[in-house]
């Protein structure tokens, strides 16, 4: 599974993208974003507040409960600040 | 149709362009987007705009097609660029065509409103204290959220 990360999010993350592979008991966004903060001090920090983390599987935006398996690409960024 | 470049636009030629492509079109409305030189009390010197590549046309598209069926657009354009860009630097252009003007009014405004919380973009801004992302504002969600059809959001 490709996980990228953008703005802030990618700072404290301290990686731009990484391929990952979360054990079979992560199905969901939900999920995987609760074992990425595992996974080093850096992703705790950019994903400690959920209602700031925006989600898109596939480049569609997606939710907390949506399904992602091992050939998702999964973006996770703050609220779009564009225009 | 859309376009994502580092590259400035020409907002006349782009709507003289629109305007031309048939003698059905009867008004043009265009917006364009500019860096301002301070955010706040700060002053900002430049800004950065991060996008996410493999995401922003298919975002964009997608609120082209919905403008689209929403109003009788005889054709309309989206510009959007990423990069550093320094304060009076043009960043976004939306142009619409449409045969009567309310359409391309609010198609246009609509356009801009959904693209400043849907597409993926992110700005950063270079202060004398230092660079600072963008954070959202609850002001451009309630613009957004006024196109949703609920009478309460107007």
């Amino acid at each position: 599974m490709k996980i990228i990360y953008f703005a802030w999010l990618r700072e404290k993350a301290g990686v731009n993208e990484e391929d990952v592979t979360p054990p079979a008991g992560v199905t969901d966004v939900a999920g995987l974003i609760e074992w990425l903060k595992e996974q080093s001090p850096g992703h705790a920090a950019a994903l400690a507040d959920p209602a700031v983390v925006r989600i898109a599987v596939n480049q569609e935006y997606a939710t907390l409960e949506d399904p992602v398996g091992p050939d998702d690409e999964v973006a996770l960024f703050p609220p779009v600040t564009g225009g | 149709m859309i376009r994502v470049q580092r590259e400035d636009f020409d907002p006349g030629a782009e709507m003289a362009r629109l305007g031309g492509a048939s003698h059905g079109v009867g008004g043009v409305c265009a917006f364009v987007g500019l860096v301002r030189d301070a955010a706040g009390e700060a002053e900002v010197r430049a800004m950065t705009l991060e996008h996410y590549p493999a995401m922003t046309e298919k975002a964009l598209a997608a609120i082209e097609a919905e403008a689209r069926q929403r109003w009788p657009l005889e054709d309309c354009l989206v510009i959007h660029r990423y990069g550093r860009l320094e304060p009076g630097e043009r960043i976004v252009l939306v142009v619409t065509a449409s045969a009567h003007r309310q359409a391309a009014f609010d198609a246009c405004q609509f356009l801009i409103d959904w693209l400043k919380t849907k597409a993926p973009f992110w700005k950063q801004e270079e202060t004398p204290e230092g660079a600072q992302w963008v954070e959202a504002r609850d002001s451009d969600d309630a613009a957004a959220a006024r196109w949703n059809g609920d009478p309460a959001a107007e």
